[in-house]
């Protein structure tokens, strides 16, 4: 073997030995264990294992609580995928404006949510959504409206765990839009403005199709993440009220780690998988469509 | 005018992002009770450290603290010597199979980590490594994220340095040691950054299987916490000032690191 072969694969050899035992093999042995009934029995005698086929999917399909768990995850999806969108684009737009002064200020400020603790932050919002004492409805109170019980009420809960999501997450979309803004060449604005063209048109004519991959990444990174949601319902109201928040992933966690039906729980994460994969291929289609 | 509207919008929107820190930060200082009352108190009227007390002398948070500390620095060392072992050789060495097997851990990046969570489980059960630090530090000592940042860095490295370097007599190790390490300082200090604070804040695999208080980590100690302290507003902020300050100070120090990791990651290469 060369001298550079050899080396390459000692260099290599630590990361991907740990990859391949950590990550791929659990994720094949995943869809493995959802072919079988892997139980709490299981766990005590390996011999109570049996291969049931797609007998977990099979009941999926007719079991209530998992199209509710899915409902949620895609309900958070997209409402919260757009208003990410749209609010991270609104800030990148106005950090990086020409007149802009302080930008490296207000970019950081913007930011500073993404690096919090998510389970700090949903501990935080928990208090701030009080009923009564929270500061957001005695704002509200303030002048003149009676908010809801944010958490409490079903028609509310998921909605305002979008809120937390959104202003959580805004600052990690905006800065790939303001990297996306700044690789637009002057002289396309510089045409557009010979032409007669304001602010608007300008926006619409030049800005958003310049930044047609930026919205690619941006929507598929935004949903990759979104749909695998976890912490938020998980700390402020464990999937409740009447189901409302219940999550994908929190219904995986509860029947594989609380209940330990396993091979039922790697059927969940699996058809999130599917799901995820799915929402990752519908974007890059429709973004070849439109090019 | 346009410049007044501009910054006023601006300001509404970094007070918004920044409003529920400030109040987080302001509620932990108050006596308990305080910030339940009406009219609101927004900030204490006789501050104090009571809640800070309570927590690490009483609750024991200190000891979470060192766990999170502890597993977040040896990731963080971990991720960055495997890491840049793998994306020098991925970059600039040439071997059988290189193009296949990084197209192989490009993959990992769009399949949820979940999906192998419960097996890693029953894995690391098999490993003993249940209910330890190993067993919360070890799926993540490696990732492909730091591989792929740590490639496209090494791609602008310039091959005729490594040439000059090979005609001296150096050896493969030697070259990726003392002529590529140096050069990259600025991408492994962003891979650092990065991988301290997705660590630190990581909840869902600590949860699973960091089963005993002992080890628990920040996030997960505090959300058990919140399970039995729910009334107590101002002990629960003062556990999230402890959980967040250290990666926000971090991060603030740190910001150019961080940023230039977010901007690699999103442009093709």
């Amino acid at each position: 073997m060369r001298a550079e072969t050899r080396a390459a694969f000692l260099l290599i050899a630590p990361a991907m030995v740990l990859i391949l035992f950590f990550f791929f093999a659990p994720v094949v042995a995943g869809f493995l264990l959802s072919l079988t009934d892997f139980d709490l029995y299981t766990i005590g005698d390996a011999h109570n294992l049996r291969v049931v086929g797609l007998r977990n999917y099979a009941d999926l399909l007719t079991s209530g609580i998992f199209w509710t768990a899915i409902g949620n995850t895609l309900y958070f999806a997209l409402v919260g995928g757009p208003l990410t969108v749209i609010t991270s684009l609104a800030a990148a737009l106005l950090v990086n404006a020409k007149l802009t002064r302080w930008k490296a200020f207000f970019r950081t400020v913007y930011f500073v949510p993404v690096v919090t603790s998510l389970v700090a932050v949903s501990i935080v919002f928990k208090y701030l959504y009080h009923p009564r004492f929270g500061i957001l409805n005695l704002t509200l109170s303030a002048i003149g409206i009676e908010g809801p019980d944010w958490l409490g009420d079903p028609r509310w809960a998921m909605f305002s765990i979008i809120l937390l999501a959104v202003w959580r997450g805004f600052g990690y979309t905006m800065l790939i839009f303001i990297a996306g803004l700044q690789q637009i060449p002057e002289e396309l604005y510089e045409a557009a403005r010979i032409d007669g063209a304001g602010p608007l048109r300008q926006f619409r004519h030049v800005t958003l199709p310049m930044l047609g991959p930026t919205f690619l990444f941006v929507g598929i990174v935004t949903a990759i993440g979104q749909l695998q949601i976890f912490g938020e319902p998980y700390v402020m109201t464990r999937g409740g009220p009447l189901n409302k928040t219940l999550t994908a992933v929190m219904l995986m966690y509860e029947q594989g780690f609380r209940w330990w039906r396993m091979g039922y729980a790697a059927s969940v994460a699996f058809v999130l998988f599917l799901i995820i994969g799915a929402a990752t291929l519908v974007q890059l289609r429709l973004q070849k469509g439109r090019a | 005018m346009n410049r007044v509207i501009l910054h006023t919008a601006l300001a509404i929107g970094a007070f918004i992002t920044i409003f529920p820190l400030l109040w987080m930060l302001s509620a932990s200082f108050m006596t308990s009770g305080e910030a339940t009352t009406y009219p609101p108190h927004l900030v204490p009227h006789a501050a104090t450290l009571d809640q800070y007390r309570q927590l690490f002398v009483r609750l024991n948070l200190g000891r979470a603290f060192l766990s999170s500390a502890i597993i977040a620095s040896i990731v963080t060392v971990g991720s960055v010597l495997f890491g840049s072992m793998a994306g020098y050789a991925f970059a600039k060495l040439r071997f059988p199979g290189r193009e296949r097997m990084f197209g192989l851990l490009l993959i990992a990046l769009v399949i949820p980590p979940q999906v192998g969570m419960l097996p890693l489980f029953l894995f690391m059960k098999q490993l003993h490594l249940v209910n330890t630090y190993w067993g919360a530090i070890i799926p993540s000592l490696a990732t492909v994220f730091g591989i792929f940042l740590i490639r496209q860095f090494m791609l602008t490295v310039p091959q005729d340095l490594l040439e000059a370097a090979r005609l001296d007599g150096a050896s493969e190790f030697r070259i990726y040691w003392s002529v590529v390490l140096p050069l990259a300082k600025p991408i492994l200090a962003t891979l650092a950054t990065f991988m301290f604070m997705s660590t630190w804040n990581d909840f869902m695999w600590p949860l699973i299987i960091l089963s005993g208080q002992e080890h628990h980590t920040l996030p997960v100690a505090i959300a058990n916490l919140v399970g039995e302290h729910v009334q107590d507003v101002e002990l629960m902020m003062a556990s999230s000032v402890v959980t967040v300050l250290p990666v926000l100070l971090l991060f603030i120090v740190l910001q150019r690191y961080y940023i230039a990791g977010i901007m690699a990651g999103s442009v093709k290469g």
